[in-house]
């Protein structure tokens, strides 16, 4: 058992360039190698164990006994969705139907890391609302069918890539691309509505709230403010004046501000300059403020990574005969943006929590609303209950992003060549 | 590359001068708020009884959210017309400056500077806040003089802590005062009965009392030593609108008065007193003078009830006493009091 498996280095060698051999190590050598390697790191063990249990001896007895939890399943539509209408709310669903089918699909078809997305994403989605959160069965059989969907898309998307061969999964790769680049129309559509139709009539966003804003704000902003970095980030290396001066000019003035003050510029200024007929929606509002702030981020980000590509490199591409966009484009950028993928989530994932900010536009986020909840005289005070939910939520969701980044840097060998 | 950098500058500029031109236009809020079909109401979303997120219903509620709704009510006659934008005080001013809203009840206090320089108009008071004393409901203390002697805890360097040494040297009274940095520290003090008094401002006394940890043992004296009028604020310039806040918040005071409740309105119509019949639209055209239908103060107080009844639905399960306070009515020794409707 303790023993490393000395073969484990021995596999097969057909053809396929295999990862390097994974070894597998017994606990007790695992505890001994991570733990207990010197005195020091023995010392260093004992401690955060008596840490922990100092901390686990306060936390828990109060978390399972004496916190009353009655307040997040009483409020979790409003946590969720918001003023969503109550009516509408099958579309939040189709949503989700949606996005898990085809990240279950891609996983199955893809691999790795995305099936390793994709089962995270299932587990959480079944412990936190199957069974810790729902009390209603027709929810539960719901989010039943949500994890049904995620998984069963694994296991077809996996069926098709064991039984149709490589060269024929390339068109289903294709139409699975097409799909997710069709999806945030099809997902705009569905929650925001057609205003004047039928069946798809429009949910005035004003209605948006809790985790769905949060997300719509972050994911939008993120899509967006990344081509925005990276042309930003272009521009300040272009040996024009003109734009050189003008991205720096963006940039160095952005960075020069607090978020709080770029929103409040968005949301309360704006409308000064306005006139009284012209309404832009808040929530519009908010998406570019955090675009424009974090572009200029990005773009610092991206700038370091394209100063750490070689000249020799530049060289090479021209010497190859590569016009300047090309060389940008198929030598420079793609190794600059791989080199900077731990800096850039690093901004998104603060991005996904600095969109509590927009209390101030004001629309009601994830966290908005639970304070808000919260201060209801009936619930006296479980403040305490409430705010360690919303830290577990945002938790799970900017541990799942970094989480997922270090496996995108190790599949793409960041930090190796 | 330079043209079209030439027709760039000249599509920025005229996308920043074209609405500038057009600044200044467009008719009253009344008329804004009936196209757009709903009241945009600037409300604090945080404050227990005043403003707060109902988890049952899905909707806001509170002593200043039942305004904005007897407001949509006076409009459109349906208390949901209306979309609420949760506020910090920071941005409120703003808000109301900038358009963003219609009208601002978020525990606002009326004080000279928000009038004069931040050209606002505040709508009548609706309630009279101010700093006041928290003490145990057993503790035999239901004076300000009754203090005496008494531990207070306090807040450091604020006009709380300022307005309490000037009452008590005024009142001849002594006492121990207990200075905390930190509101949660203070309260906690209270809590664990290090002092035998909480003063603040009693609207916060009353979110106070909800998160100790026995509320039913704490009582909120109705004396006040501070003023603190908070009240519903519009923007300059639009006397219409300004009346129709006014009077709706009149509207409450005056039906409380009159005897007028959600219960008995109906009845009330066939009422033979003239002050009834003028409220309640069956006399007189007030109404369409205001731009409303005349039965838009029978709306109110047929969906939302009087402001006793507002009061007593939002702010006396909080413990903040009504009787002997300043939001009694005025034939109670209070404050409370609507100009005739004539």
């Amino acid at each position: 058992m303790t023993d490393a498996r000395a073969d484990a280095g021995a596999q097969s060698y057909e053809g396929e360039v295999l990862p390097p051999p994974t070894v597998r190590v017994g606990p007790l050598r695992w505890l001994r190698e991570n733990l207990f390697s010197s005195w020091w790191n023995s010392l260093l063990t004992v401690g955060a164990l008596a840490l922990l249990y100092v901390v686990g001896k306060g936390v828990l007895p109060w978390a399972l006994a004496e916190a009353d939890w009655a307040v997040i399943p009483a409020s979790l539509k409003l946590l969720l969705v918001g003023f969503y209408p109550e009516g509408e709310l099958w579309r939040v669903w189709t949503v989700l139907f949606l996005v898990l089918g085809l990240l279950g699909l891609s996983a199955g078809l893809w691999g790795k890391l995305l099936r390793e997305a994709a089962v995270i994403v299932g587990s959480a989605l079944l412990v936190l609302l199957g069974v810790l959160l729902l009390a209603d069965w027709g929810e539960r059989l719901r989010v039943g069918g949500l994890a049904l969907t995620l998984f069963g898309g694994m296991g077809l998307g996996w069926l098709l890539r064991l039984r149709v061969a490589p060269p024929r999964q390339r068109p289903w790769k294709r139409v699975l691309i097409l799909c997710w680049f069709f999806l945030p129309v099809a997902v705009v559509l569905l929650l925001g509505g057609i205003p004047g139709s039928g069946l798809l009539a429009g949910v005035p966003r004003t209605q948006w709230g809790g985790l769905l804003l949060t997300f719509a704000l972050a994911v939008v902003s993120i899509v967006l403010c990344f081509p925005l970095g990276v042309l930003l980030a272009l521009g300040r290396q272009s040996s024009l004046p003109v734009i050189r001066w003008a991205a720096i000019l963006y940039i160095e003035v952005i960075r020069g501000v607090p978020l709080v003050t770029v929103l409040f510029m968005a949301s309360l200024m704006l409308p000064l300059f306005l006139p009284s007929g012209w309404r832009v929606d808040n929530i519009i509002r908010a998406i570019t403020a955090f675009t424009l702030f974090t572009a200029a981020y990005i773009a610092e980000n991206v700038r370091g990574g394209l100063q750490a590509i070689p000249k020799g490199q530049i060289e090479a591409a021209q010497a190859l005969g590569l016009g300047p966009v090309l060389t940008t484009f198929l030598v420079v950028l793609p190794q600059a943006l791989r080199a900077v993928i731990p800096a850039n989530v690093g901004q998104f994932i603060s991005l996904f929590k600095d969109t509590s900010l927009v209390f101030i536009v004001p629309l009601m986020d994830f966290l908005g609303i639970a304070l808000d909840i919260i201060e209801n005289p009936k619930w006296g005070g479980p403040a305490r209950e409430m705010l360690l939910f919303v830290a577990l939520v945002y938790w799970f969701f900017t541990y799942f992003m970094s989480h997922m980044s270090r496996r995108l840097e190790r599949a793409l060998g960041v930090g190796e060549r | 590359m330079r043209r079209s950098l030439k027709i760039l500058s000249v599509l920025v500029l005229a996308a920043v001068l074209v609405p500038l031109a057009s600044i200044g236009q467009g008719g009253g809020t009344l008329g804004a708020v009936q196209d757009r079909g709903k009241l945009i109401c600037g409300v604090n979303s945080g404050v227990p009884g005043f403003g707060f997120l109902d988890e049952e219903t899905g909707a806001f509620s509170g002593f200043d959210i039942d305004y904005c709704k007897a407001l949509a009510v006076a409009i459109f006659n349906d208390p949901n017309a209306v979309e609420y934008r949760p506020l910090t005080a920071a941005a409120r001013f703003t808000a109301l400056a900038a358009g963003e809203i219609d009208v601002l009840i978020r525990n606002t206090t009326w004080t000279f500077t928000r009038d004069v320089d931040l050209t606002a108009n505040f709508a009548p008071t609706t309630y009279y806040d101010g700093q006041g004393f928290m003490v145990r409901a057993d503790s035999g203390i239901n004076t300000i003089d009754d203090l005496d002697g008494a531990t207070i805890c306090v807040l450091q360097g604020t006009t709380t802590e300022q307005n309490l040494a000037d009452e008590f040297a005024k009142r001849g009274l002594s006492y121990t005062p207990l200075v905390f940095a930190e509101t949660a520290a203070r309260d906690q003090a209270y809590d664990e009965g290090r002092c035998d008094a909480l003063t603040s401002d009693a609207s916060q006394l009353a979110a106070i009392r909800t998160k100790l940890s026995n509320p039913d043992e704490h009582k909120i004296l109705p004396e006040l030593i501070s003023k603190e009028p908070l009240g519903p604020v519009v923007r300059h310039g639009d006397d219409n609108w300004f009346d129709i806040v006014k009077w709706t918040v009149f509207c409450t005071m005056e039906a409380e008065e009159l005897g007028v409740n959600s219960g008995n309105v109906d009845q009330m119509l066939q009422s033979d007193d003239p002050r009834v019949r003028r409220l309640l639209g069956v006399e007189g055209e007030f109404g369409a003078k205001l731009g409303l239908s005349n039965d838009w103060c029978a709306n109110i107080i047929r969906t939302l009830g009087n402001y006793g009844e507002i009061y007593a639905r939002n702010l006396s399960p909080l413990g903040l006493p009504r009787e002997g306070s300043l939001n009694a009515l005025w034939t109670d020794g209070g404050l409370i009091y609507s100009p005739p409707f004539r």
